[in-house]
């Protein structure tokens, strides 16, 4: 996508030509996506498509075997889930990745605790903070004693989120975010991305539902076979045809295609 | 605990006062203290073991020499268990303890008792003999447990596999340093981290203790309570902190009182009077042994143990590496790194308790140690640490020591065949767990 004409704003993230393999496997093979301020691009694809691959390799959980990252135009290395937290990208897995046993607030600030001027854990002040943010996210939320194992799917789902807002990321990645939740609490996610969005926060949503897709989304980027089919703006084209390039790799008039689009034959 | 409503929508206050008129005046105890009935559910068990043991033994258990000599017996596993807390809430498993302390225990002896007095040319009492001894000690196990954190962490071969290996070969090395001579007598000084008369700090400074814990008490309930008043959070009632307290001063005196009830043998205190020119009176002279030196040195690290695993980060890497791994991975914990640093605790734990052990016999022979892993694992299983990682607690892991040690030297009194008392040991441990595993069902 580099012979894209360049547009006003420096893009927030610019992956180019990232492929990583596992054994014989090339999960991800040589895509390349970007994404800009305030802007919501959507990730598509199969099961094994390689987009929780490619979203790995921005949050630093897996490394690249080759491909560059830019961050605000500046290349960023990052090799491990610190690395990419420095450059303010935030990640909300599919599993959630929290630590059952503990309580929210240990898990909102997990890995950046706060400490008193002793050099402890200042627990107070973190139960403090996470009052605050989930007072935000999930008024309703009160049970910041429990280990967060003992709360339902919706509230493990907040203290996620929550933990991925509470450091002022500039880019956040959202893996499933409504794979477990009921229909209010979808509508809630929904809400909260607008807001983000709203703020100038930049986010990948990797999401089965089309239809959320197509609500959420700015542009949409599906992947099949570890390759990108096609970039598109969700005004650009049809919720069929974005199937059409899920499921047969064709790309629509309307997308830019990618590496992975099916070549017709002339 | 029945309770378990979880999308309670009225605010905090009233549903907790609606709730609270619901449980029966236990419950409303329980929640108002915070009490952990774990806990109390040991320390029940216990009670109960300590009662059953003295009535059955014609009054021969609960007395001041045999609770003191039971502080002594307990120390040295209780120390290693609190390390074994931090091993297995990280999904890990340290086999190789009782060797470590036996590699340990023969290198300190021969290091006082031959190495540097031969080779060095140190006079016999030198103090910095028991110094140096114990300080190479510490950087052993330190060393030897760096080495197998590094083989489990960075090299990723399973701990059980390490640490089995680790049980064999430091056994092993014991054994080579002298042929397996055994090493002895030890210095004076080192003694008397063994206990004993000369190794306990007599009543005075037992009372200080005493007084200093109390206070330390009272401190960390009233600083809780202001940190707690500075964010707004919901505070215990006042005569539940009280409660806490005053149950928590008694226990501690009570403790020093028991440690001061318990005399120096007739035939010391004849040598003592002798030596310091001391006439004994017409019904002999009462020196009390105090608190020993060895229970004051596992009451130190179960607090510093405690204090790591509460309120530093380290320790609450380790308990959220062992909830879920994948997770504190992606959170940026190196992971790797901890487990290290997990296993050289470990280590030196072991090297304290293989000073305690050998100094208590005046002796380091290379079979010190000898199946103390074993003991080690089981007293952290009884104090509630999970196998399957994620929980436990130093304080637990002591109580469960205790308890191990209690029933061990409760059928020492009874006269109970030793081939019994394994039965009876091995019986009790799968019997706790089951009775865990139910009761974290229901919570």
């Amino acid at each position: 996508m580099s012979d894209k004409t360049a547009p006003a704003a420096t893009a927030l993230i610019d992956m180019r030509n990232i492929s990583i393999a596992f054994g014989g496997i090339r999960a991800v093979d040589d895509a390349s996506i970007d994404l800009f301020p305030g802007e919501v691009v959507a990730l598509l694809g199969h099961n094994g498509a390689g987009k929780s691959t490619l979203i790995k390799i921005l949050s630093g959980a897996y490394k690249r075997d080759a491909g560059q990252i830019f961050v605000n135009g500046e290349e960023a290395s990052i090799s491990n889930p610190r690395d990419a937290k420095k450059y303010g990208i935030e990640t909300i897995y599919q599993t959630l990745a929290l630590a059952d046993n503990v309580d929210a607030a240990a898990n909102l600030f997990l890995g950046r605790e706060l400490m008193t001027a002793w050099g402890t854990l200042d627990d107070v002040a973190m139960e403090a903070e996470a009052r605050k943010v989930m007072g935000r996210l999930n008024p309703r939320f009160q049970r910041f004693k429990d280990p967060v194992i003992k709360l339902s799917g919706g509230q493990r789902q907040s203290v996620a989120i929550a933990r991925a807002i509470l450091f002022n990321a500039r880019i956040l990645i959202m893996d499933e975010p409504t794979a477990a939740l009921g229909p209010q609490e979808t509508a809630q996610v929904g809400e909260l991305v607008k807001q983000l969005k709203s703020d100038g926060i930049g986010i990948f949503l990797i999401s089965h539902d089309i239809h959320d897709v197509f609500e959420l989304a700015d542009r949409v980027c599906v992947m099949k076979n570890g390759q990108v089919v096609g970039t598109a703006r969700t005004t650009d084209v049809t919720q069929d045809e974005v199937l059409g390039m899920i499921i047969l790799g064709k790309c629509p008039p309307g997308a830019i295609p990618g590496p992975g689009a099916l070549k017709i034959a002339a | 605990m029945t309770d378990t409503t979880s999308n309670t929508p009225a605010a905090n206050t009233p549903a907790d006062r609606a709730r609270a008129s619901e449980l029966s005046a236990v419950g409303r105890f329980l929640k108002a203290t915070e009490l952990d009935t774990r806990m109390l559910g040991m320390v029940g068990a216990l009670l109960v073991i300590w009662v059953g043991i003295h009535i059955l033994s014609g009054g021969l258990f609960l007395t001041p020499r045999n609770l003191w000599n039971l502080s002594v017996q307990t120390s040295s596993v209780a120390i290693m268990a609190t390390g074994m807390v931090l091993v297995i809430v990280m999904r890990n498993i340290d086999l190789s303890v009782g060797s470590v302390e036996g590699v340990i225990g023969m290198i300190m002896g021969v290091a006082q008792a031959e190495f540097l007095i031969r080779v060095i040319g140190f006079q016999l009492g030198n103090p910095w003999l028991w110094i140096i001894a114990l300080a190479a000690g510490v950087v052993l196990g330190l060393v030897i447990g760096a080495f197998q954190g590094f083989i489990i962490a960075y090299l990723e071969v399973p701990a059980f596999i390490v640490t089995l290996g680790g049980l064999l070969v430091w056994r092993g090395m014991a054994w080579l340093i002298t042929n397996g001579r055994t090493v002895a007598p030890l210095d004076a000084t080192f003694q008397l981290m063994g206990g004993g008369p000369r190794g306990s700090i007599g009543a005075s400074a037992s009372w200080i203790v005493g007084i200093v814990a109390c206070a330390a008490v009272a401190f960390a309930l009233l600083n809780g309570r202001s940190q707690r008043k500075r964010f707004n959070f919901p505070l215990r009632p006042v005569w539940a902190e009280t409660f806490l307290g005053l149950v928590s001063c008694a226990a501690i005196l009570g403790a020093v009182w028991i440690a001061n009830s318990y005399p120096w043998p007739i035939g010391i205190v004849r040598q003592y009077a002798q030596q310091n020119g001391i006439t004994i009176p017409e019904g002999g002279l009462f020196i009390a042994h105090g608190i020993a030196i060895p229970v004051l040195m596992a009451v130190a690290v179960g607090i510093v143990m405690t204090f790591i695993t509460k309120r530093t980060r380290f320790g609450r890497y380790v308990f959220a590496i062992g909830g879920n791994p994948e997770a504190a991975n992606l959170a940026g914990i190196n992971t790797r790194w901890v487990t290290m640093k997990v296993f050289m605790i470990m280590g030196v734990l072991a090297a304290i308790s293989a000073a305690i052990s050998s100094a208590r016999l005046n002796a380091s022979t290379n079979a010190l140690g000898t199946l103390d892993e074993l003991l080690v694992i089981a007293a952290a299983v009884i104090g509630g640490t999970s196998l399957a990682g994620g929980s436990g607690t130093v304080l637990g892991a002591m109580l469960g020591a205790l308890l191990m040690q209690s029933l061990q030297s409760g059928m020492v009194l009874l006269g109970i065949d030793s081939p019994l008392q394994s039965i009876v040991v091995g019986a009790v441990l799968v019997v706790a767990v089951w009775l865990d595993t139910v009761y974290r069902k229901r919570v």
